[in-house]
């Protein structure tokens, strides 16, 4: 019933020169996208791969579970001395992630453009 | 003293994860009729799914010979919405989710679900049924004066 959550990683550089990792999202971040979120995320090499971008743009539905996931993701991330971003999320997610206290541990951009610009 | 008049429509989903969404999309369809705005409808959506996940999950635990009820009575001014499951219904209130514990590792990522309920609706309460089943969780969101 839930939409199977699809990721992949594509490779980018900031105008600022720095290397950043970008994970794309697709359907539904739930209980059942442990492997898109998680498994996607620790299949990166942490040595390399210090700046990552989040992109929900293609994802319109994200519930608690699927919240506790992405904080895993910031927990692992803050352990490996990595930073993590995210863009893409619709006027309500970026409301629920700054009620969560998500934002604290992972700045919020519009877009992807908005988002290399300020890294 | 004028009478109110309710509208009421009634789902009954199975306690499978991801059904929650049929009644997120039904509690949206009525709150758009009643002229909700679209940043109310998505708080609704979140909270109704939310409060359906519980029902299933921790409610009838998953048991899906179960079913979870969800009725919607559309008032004059506010959509009240009960989400009625089998389970012995919630004994503590929600406590606010403290995302320093939850990196830190002294606080489970998780348990964020009823902390959105009452966040995002204007009255959540969460009711134990009398014989131990038949627990529900009562949300209600009003229609603001000005987008009436």
């Amino acid at each position: 019933m839930q939409s199977e959550t699809k990721s992949h990683v594509d490779q980018l550089t900031s105008p600022a020169g720095h290397a950043v990792t970008v994970l794309r999202f697709e359907g539904d971040i739930a209980s059942t996208s442990k492997e898109a979120v998680l498994g996607t995320y620790q299949a990166l090499s942490k040595a390399t791969n210090k700046i990552i971008l989040l992109d929900f743009t293609k994802v319109d539905y994200i519930n608690s579970s699927g919240i506790a996931l992405v904080i895993q993701l910031l927990i692992e991330a803050s352990n490996s001395g990595q930073k993590v971003y995210a863009y893409g999320l619709s006027a309500h997610f970026i409301k629920v992630f700054t009620m969560v206290g998500i934002t604290k541990y992972a700045g919020l951009f519009p877009d992807q453009a908005a988002a290399l610009a300020a890294l | 003293m004028s009478e109110i008049k309710t509208t009421n429509v009634e789902v009954r989903l199975p306690s499978r994860m991801g059904f929650e969404k049929v009644a997120m999309s039904t509690a949206a369809s009525v709150a758009k009729l009643m002229g909700f705005r679209e940043d109310r409808v998505e708080d609704l959506k979140t909270a109704v799914a939310e409060a359906c996940i519980n029902a299933i999950e921790h409610g009838n635990r998953l048991n899906e010979k179960l079913s979870v009820g969800v009725v919607l009575s559309a008032g004059e001014d506010s959509l009240e919405v009960k989400v009625i499951d089998d389970g012995k219904g919630m004994k503590r209130q929600p406590a606010k989710p403290d995302i320093d514990r939850k990196m830190h590792g002294e606080e489970d990522p998780r348990g964020m679900g009823m902390f959105l309920i009452q966040a995002l609706v204007d009255e959540a309460e969460w009711v134990a049924g009398a014989d131990g089943k038949s627990s529900y969780v009562r949300l209600v969101i009003r229609l603001d004066k000005e987008q009436g």
